[in-house]
């Protein structure tokens, strides 16, 4: 309990303490919006017609707000210390080593993925996912105000990527992990000790296949499967599916790709807790 | 009474004194409103008028603008912390300790910088998050949320770096974690996969060009310390100006329509 308290008192993780509550605060105002417009209807043309001066009804505005965030900004850096540590020192490795909070779903991802995947082509999916959005949803409903009707689908993956394996992960990774990147619960003494049996075994292995060669293959066929949901999705549904005929045959192979690999640090992760599996596919370059 | 009050005012504004300082009246008309803007130069990047609903909290929660106010605290705080701080592996953390301890109000600067900047933070990611939950990347916004997505990097790669500027304990190793991930990289780190490890070692791949080093070292601080200070900021000044420049631009705040 105590290196818990430790965790959620230092001031670094101030900020992770407001996200708490901010996201549930904000979700919740989107959302007593969006079911207004869902039962209401699209506010008409005429009321979004009146234009009003900026000067002074929206410069009135920012003048209130920053003045409300400088007094919340003043009052923090009186009563919070910004933390010095002892002089760095090259030899000395804290356990465990964190970087700044706002990287920590990034690190809790190299527990289930090597760093290349985790660190580096994740990372370049999300950036390029995120950059890519706007151009493959292609629904020209919900633009410009709060709905859930009109896109179920945008949001719900757009939501599950935010909360789940952003703000999520990166809660765990701050105030969860301990020595050794160890699961510690709140209550839990930080044993810097603690014993974790290495029994994580390839998928191969746990489907006897003990041989290299086969175990690549097998690994192989496994992730080409994985993608493959993709393409046979589109040809199973296009003939019938309106949406996939619009969507078009690029923009599918984009939105599926960046689809499953989103989801498959879930699963990942799910294989690892649920079987501890290590490795889906060992190849002689590298292992996913 | 209110005549006479009436008639002390136009004495007043009708004076030498005041005419010498104000150079004209304020009439309440729409002219005068919009010329307000057009004549300012910290305003102008606004539109005259917008429609009623950008106003409203509950749509935009404010988050651009606060981020944006965090970034502005970020710098004046920055500069003033400036004149203290030495990044040379010898004086950092002592500049850092005098902060704190010598300087007459080192600690408020220093406090203010950093959760001015852990501020900015959480307003681009929650900023981000309204953006999305309103579909306000659709067109013809489409651009301007990708040069978004690039500020949110930019802010992010702002806090990292001025994450190892203290030199202490916290720092030296978030930062060391932060970059180890760059040994990694495809062909172009170490220890990354489909690397020729026989041309790039770890004396010149990627993580090398970002620490000056093998380790993080003072090459690494003198490096980070220029990237936070000039390098970034320059880039995020002129990222956010045409970002502003595109909500304008793109007919303002999105709404329904
Ligand atoms: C340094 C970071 C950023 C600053 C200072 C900034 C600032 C702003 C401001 C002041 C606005 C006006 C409306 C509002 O306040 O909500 C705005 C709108 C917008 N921002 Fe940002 N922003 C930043 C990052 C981002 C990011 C990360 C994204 C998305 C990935 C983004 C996408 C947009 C879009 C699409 C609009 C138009 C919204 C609409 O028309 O409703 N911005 N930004």
């Amino acid at each position: 309990m105590e290196h818990f308290l430790a965790l959620v008192s230092k001031p670094d993780n101030v900020p992770i303490l407001a996200i708490l509550f901010l996201i549930p605060y904000f979700m919740w105002l989107a959302y007593k919006q969006a079911r207004q417009t869902d039962r209401a209807g699209v506010p008409s043309d005429a009321a979004l017609n009146d234009k009003v001066y900026v000067w002074p009804y929206l410069c009135r505005n920012e003048f209130v707000c920053a003045i409300i965030i400088m007094l919340v900004l003043g009052v923090w850096s009186i009563m919070i210390d910004a933390p010095l540590e002892e002089p760095s020192d090259p030899a000395k490795t804290p356990n465990p080593s964190k970087a700044p909070w706002y990287f920590l779903a990034l690190q809790e991802m190299l527990v289930y993925f090597d760093p290349w995947i985790a660190g580096v082509v994740l990372p370049g999916f999300i950036i390029a996912g995120l950059i890519a959005i706007p151009y493959i949803d292609i629904n020209p409903k919900g633009k410009g105000y709060y709905t859930i009707k009109e896109r179920p689908f945008a949001l719900a993956v757009f939501c599950f990527g935010f909360i789940i394996l952003w703000i999520v992960l990166m809660i765990v990774g701050t105030f969860l992990r301990g020595p050794g990147w160890n699961i510690f619960m709140p209550w839990q003494y930080w044993d810097p000790h603690k014993i974790v049996p290495l029994t994580n075994v390839n998928l191969s292995y746990l489907f006897g296949i003990r041989d290299d060669t086969t175990a690549n293959f097998f690994g192989f066929a496994v992730v080409a499967g994985y993608f493959a949901l993709g393409p046979i999705f589109y040809f199973w549904k296009y003939k019938t599916s309106r949406f996939l005929q619009e969507l078009g045959l690029i923009r599918y192979v984009i939105v599926s790709f960046l689809f499953l690999s989103m989801v498959a640090l879930p699963i990942k992760m799910i294989l690892r807790l649920a079987l501890n599996i290590k490795y889906v596919w060992v190849s002689p370059w590298f292992n996913i | 009474m209110n005549e006479e009050r009436k008639g002390l005012k136009e004495k007043i504004t009708n004076s030498d004194i005041w005419k010498s300082i104000f150079r004209h009246g304020y009439e309440n008309t729409g002219r005068r409103y919009t010329l307000q803007i057009l004549q300012n130069v910290w305003l102008h990047l606004h539109p005259p008028r917008i429609s009623r609903h950008a106003l409203n909290f509950r749509f935009t929660w404010c988050m651009g603008g606060i981020t944006f106010l965090m970034f502005l605290v970020t710098a004046v705080t920055g500069v003033l912390l400036m004149f203290y701080y030495r990044p040379v592996a010898e004086y950092a953390f002592r500049d850092v300790q005098a902060l704190e301890f010598d300087i007459p109000f080192g600690m408020l600067l220093r406090n203010m910088h950093r959760w001015a900047a852990h501020g900015m933070v959480i307003s681009v990611m929650l900023h981000m998050f309204r953006v999305f939950l309103t579909g306000s990347y659709k067109k013809p916004r489409e651009f301007n949320w990708a040069v978004g997505v690039i500020l949110l990097l930019i802010t992010f790669f702002l806090s990292f770096t001025g994450y190892l500027l203290p030199w202490d304990q916290l720092a030296y190793w978030a930062v060391t974690v932060g970059t180890n991930m760059a040994r990694a990289t495809p062909v172009l780190g170490h220890e990354g996969p489909f690397t020729p490890t026989d041309i790039v070692t770890q004396a010149n791949d990627v993580r090398f060009a970002l620490l000056g080093g093998t380790i993080v070292g003072p090459s690494t601080l003198l490096r980070f310390y220029i990237l936070h200070c000039v390098a970034v900021p320059l880039v995020a000044s002129l990222l956010m100006a045409l970002h502003f420049w595109r909500v304008r631009k793109d007919g303002g705040i999105s709404g329904p329509l």
